[in-house]
């Protein structure tokens, strides 16, 4: 995709002879015909919520979600002196940050497998796929139903192995629940992230590893020193898109513990959520939108430096 | 066979099986009866296969209306999408111009800001226009979040074609737009068919803004409706999963045509 460079350059020095100053505007505005539509859509359904929610972070909101005026920063003084604010902060580090290292190293393992050669790989890549196509809500349901303390199949099979000696109410407790929900969430990840890591493993030639076979290197020297070294700008990506997704992600808690009990599972989505729809107070939701907000922007900016779109995206 | 062979189609096979077993899950438990759901502990297979939950599923709520929801915003999110990205997509890959560069940024930037990270400011918005509760703002918002990957997917396509062919068409007496239809469309076949497949799926399967802004029973995409089999009042495990599985099968069969073209689109040129 990045070889047409050169052809793609010639297209702004189109013979023009005389510009006159109709077709100078004619040209000036030719590039917003063809973009408009996506400007436009863009500008009311991203621009628009982020100016929107920057906006009411300052407003005073009644729970019926009536302005009632400035409020100032106090919105945001209410959200700092939130006692679970801390707590819910440092979950969602330890979420995002545990669910997307076991994420990596899974992947890598999964996408030397789908990348091996034995009979049925087509159908183990497809069986792979299916969490990816699956909605996230329905996965995160059936997990919660195979864990569910009184008829889940998770109990069922622990019990049968006599790893556990009675049913265990897995999603009760807040450090188990928290658990499982990482999990949920590394299963959901490991389709898209095996496969740009599988996407990456065949860009290497076949005969960079002959060279190192020709220099006697074996198994877990080459893949140290040749594989992990060349897939470098796979495992870059993969990792900032996941980041960005897991801390985004909301189905999952959503719908296994609800962040409960109390605030004790929250990460900072479902907290802004709760303290919006629960706490009916719109104004200090959306001083947690606006940290939220930050917290990516931060994440994607990393995103840009990392796939130096700049050079790559021609 | 070699034994690294056999060792391989065992670990192969036995993974693909681990990704489906939550699914199989699924598929036992909506076919259990009801009464054998509040069994503990559980059972594996059903004592009797009730194939009849997946009719009676359908009377048991109106899932219809909500599926009916779920296909038109699906639907008609992903032409719009595709009517902003198609020109976009093509002018950029074919010229150079002053604020290419920005409006790929902002395209770029788009494609990392979830929903969920905006849904304070989108439910405001959307109180604000007065389009709580219908379709419109469940169309909007996913063509909107759908459309980076699919000017990407597109994008790529659309750079990878020589001009010499389009040229050729010029010559022939074509203009710009029947160029773009008759020669560089069908060529890219594969890229719209990927934006397409890619952005209904998404759109079909999204929930928070979804949740967030619609209210009527009726109005709710199967996403939302799904959950309320089970609440505090009824446990319909069954059903739930009946209508999970009826809602999966579907987008599983059609993301798997689509897989190899997926990750140029995802990862913005960045990994091959």
């Amino acid at each position: 995709m990045q070889d047409v460079t050169t052809r793609g350059a010639g297209a702004a020095t189109a013979p023009a002879p005389r510009p006159t100053p109709g077709r100078r505007l004619r040209r000036a505005l030719s590039p917003l015909l063809w973009l408009g539509p996506s400007i436009v859509l863009i500008a009311v359904v991203v621009l628009w919520p982020v100016i929107e929610m920057v906006r009411t972070s300052t407003l005073k909101i009644s729970s019926s979600g009536v302005t009632l005026g400035s409020n100032g920063t106090t919105n945001y003084s209410d959200l700092f002196a939130e006692d679970d604010l801390l707590p819910v902060l440092g979950r969602t580090l330890f979420w995002v940050v545990g669910t997307v290292v076991v994420t990596m190293v899974l992947s890598l393992a999964l996408g030397q497998l789908l990348n091996a050669r034995f009979p049925g790989r087509r159908v183990v890549r497809w069986a792979v796929i299916v969490p990816w196509a699956a909605s996230v809500l329905m996965t995160a349901l059936i997990w919660k139903w195979m864990l569910d303390n009184y008829s889940g199949l998770v109990n069922r099979v622990l019990l049968d192995l006599n790893v556990i000696d009675k049913p265990v109410n897995w999603l009760a407790h807040p450090d188990q629940a928290m658990l499982w929900m990482m999990w949920v969430a590394v299963f959901v990840s490991l389709p898209f992230t095996s496969f740009v890591i599988l996407a990456g493993l065949q860009t290497i030639p076949r005969d960079v590893y002959e060279a190192a076979r020709v220099d006697g290197a074996t198994g877990w020297r080459t893949y140290f020193q040749i594989t992990l070294p060349l897939l470098r700008p796979a495992i870059l990506i993969a990792s900032i898109v996941n980041v960005i997704n897991v801390f985004n992600s909301f189905p999952i808690i959503w719908a296994m513990t609800g962040g409960g009990p109390g605030h004790a599972t929250d990460t900072t989505t479902t907290f802004m959520y709760k303290i919006a729809f629960y706490d009916q107070n719109v104004g200090e939701s959306a001083a947690m939108a606006v940290v939220n907000f930050a917290l990516v922007l931060i994440m994607v900016l990393l995103y840009l430096r990392a796939s130096r779109w700049r050079e790559e995206v021609r | 066979m070699r034994p690294r062979t056999v060792i391989l189609t065992g670990v192969g096979w036995l993974v693909g099986l681990l990704f489906l077993l939550p699914y199989l899950q699924m598929l036992l438990t909506s076919l259990k009866p009801e009464n054998e759901l509040t069994k503990s502990p559980g059972t594996y297979l059903p004592s009797d296969w009730k194939w009849s939950n997946f009719v009676d599923v359908w009377s048991s709520q109106p899932i219809w209306q909500n599926m009916q929801v779920s296909l038109i915003v699906a639907a008609v999110a992903t032409v719009v999408t595709l009517a902003c990205a198609l020109p976009a997509a093509y002018y950029t890959a074919r010229n150079r111009f002053r604020g290419r560069n920005a409006f790929l940024l902002l395209v770029l930037i788009t494609q990392m800001f979830a929903p969920t990270a905006l849904v304070i400011g989108i439910y405001r918005e959307m109180v604000a226009l007065d389009l709580t509760d219908t379709l419109l703002a469940l169309i909007l918002v996913n063509a909107a979040f759908n459309l980076p990957f699919c000017i990407w997917i597109l994008h790529g396509y659309f750079s990878s074609i020589p001009r010499e062919l389009e040229e050729a068409a010029f010559l022939d007496g074509a203009g710009r737009v029947s160029a773009l239809t008759r020669v560089t469309l069908p060529i890219s076949m594969p890229g719209v068919v990927t934006a397409v497949v890619y952005t209904f799926i998404a759109a079909w399967n999204e929930y928070i803004v979804a949740l967030t802004v619609t209210a009527s029973p009726n109005r709710r995409p199967l996403t939302v409706a799904i959950p309320s089999f089970v609440t505090q009042y009824q446990e319909h495990w069954q059903f739930l999963f009946a209508t999970s599985l009826i809602a999966i099968v579907p987008v599983v069969i059609l993301f798997i045509f689509i897989e190899r073209y997926l990750i140029g689109g995802l990862t913005a040129g960045s990994v091959k």
